[in-house]
């Protein structure tokens, strides 16, 4: 039967993943297409997936002070949307609206919870890869944050 | 630099157009004196009589003779009473100065080009040679970074630029409204996603100095070497020829041995506090 299991592998984030870990992960995965547009989760709603982006752009929006909503990140292909299904209380952060059609493998939380419980390695493994994204976007929001391009150049 | 004997004189330029490009930074045409050429990457001194002399650099084509383009942003004394001036009027140029970009050097290799905010200007006259000769390079990303989608310069040129076959130009903000359909996030992201050839690539970095340090350690993370990685420095520049010491960086004056070094010739200075 075919699986998800060599799109998981192909992907940036899984590429390190050894083959017994991917073939643990995969039931856990489903296939999606977001039309331009959509929104693919709200803000304060129950984070129960990932995405892996294999095509399309998704924005993260928020809400401004003055009440518009403004794009604070772009992810493309490649990327990996969502981390907030591994942090408790698991509510989205941000909204996720797809800008092109996106298609992508949603993962999700739940099940991945609970198979990292019964399996720590692999846990510390998606955690790895987690906190590496983590910690590259949290240094990228402070770049924007300090307005570098503001007036030393 | 112009071929007389005082670089400390400048020639009277007339300024032929002004064209706005964002809210506080302008492109000026200036009518060029007979004798003058100049490097991608190079710089002239524009003096406004009466208030004072800044270092800008060259924005326009090399192969243009006719015209001598800068891009200014109106952030200083100087800088804003130049953004001031309008066609017909006339500033003193002294110039072009230092070192540039050093294009021979990328020829039969990928050719990678960041851009931070007005850092997209001294890079302008790379991309014109580039596309003006585009059989002698490789693959060509320019990769520009800035706030806003208003901060954006040259926008016309960019979208032309963005619908060519041979060039990848890719452009990222801070932070955009709802409606913009581009990327939003930090420079670095789009050097990620760039195609080169690590081993066979030649990258050229403007802009803020945390900017380009940030796009090194990506870009060497991805494999390139000090050898293949060439910025571009501000300082506070006055004499530009490398006798009053302002823009001392370590060993070097950048008005005379910059703005742009190759990376392995400054790199235990970069990003030092201290200096």
């Amino acid at each position: 039967m075919e699986t998800l299991e060599p799109i998981l592998a192909e992907h940036p984030f899984f590429r390190e993943l050894a083959r017994p870990d991917l073939h643990l992960l995969v039931g856990c995965a489903s296939n999606v297409v977001f039309e331009a547009g959509t929104t693919i989760f709200r803000e304060g709603e129950d984070a129960d997936s990932f995405y892996l982006i294999r095509q399309g752009k998704v924005a993260l929006e928020a809400e401004s002070p003055e009440r518009h909503s403004v794009i604070v990140q772009t992810l493309g292909k490649g990327e990996v949307l969502g981390w907030s299904w591994l942090v408790p209380p698991y509510h989205w952060c941000f909204d996720a609206k797809a800008v092109d059609l996106t298609r992508a493998i949603a993962l999700n939380g739940k099940c991945l919870r609970e198979k990292c419980d019964e399996n720590p390695r692999l846990g510390y493994e998606l955690l790895k890869g987690f906190a590496r994204i983590m910690a590259e976007r949290l240094q990228a929001a402070r770049m924007q944050m300090l307005d570098i391009y503001g007036t030393n150049t | 630099m112009l071929g007389r004997a005082n670089p400390m004189l400048p020639m009277i330029c007339g300024i032929e157009r002004v064209k706005r490009e964002t809210h506080d930074t302008f492109t000026f045409e200036l009518t060029p004196p007979c004798d003058y050429s100049f490097a991608p990457g190079q710089f002239n001194m524009l003096y406004v009589f009466g208030v004072g002399e800044v270092a800008i650099s060259v924005s326009g084509d090399p192969s243009k003779k006719e015209a001598l383009v800068h891009t200014i942003r109106a952030v200083g004394s100087v800088t804003k009473a130049i953004c001031k001036l309008k066609g017909g009027g006339s500033v003193g140029v002294r110039g072009a100065f230092g070192s540039d970009w050093q294009i021979d050097k990328a020829v039969g290799k990928d050719v990678v080009l960041v851009a931070g905010g007005i850092g997209l200007a001294p890079l302008r006259p790379v991309i014109y040679h580039i596309l003006a000769n585009r059989a002698e390079f490789g693959r060509v990303s320019v990769l520009y970074g800035t706030r806003t989608t208003g901060d954006l310069v040259f926008r016309r040129e960019i979208e032309q630029w963005r619908g060519r076959f041979d060039l990848d130009f890719e452009v990222t903000v801070d932070t955009a409204s709802a409606d913009w359909r581009g990327d939003v996030g930090f420079v670095t992201t789009l050097i990620r996603k760039a195609s080169f050839d690590p081993l066979e690539t030649v990258a050229m970095l403007c802009g803020p100095e945390i900017m380009m340090r940030f796009s090194i350690a990506e870009l060497k993370k991805l494999g390139l070497t000090s050898e293949q990685i060439f910025v571009s420095m501000e300082r506070n520049m006055k004499c530009a020829v490398g006798f009053c010491g302002h823009c001392q960086f370590g060993p070097a004056f950048v008005c005379r041995d910059g703005p742009v070094f190759r990376l392995d010739h400054l790199e235990p200075l970069f990003g030092k506090h201290e200096i």
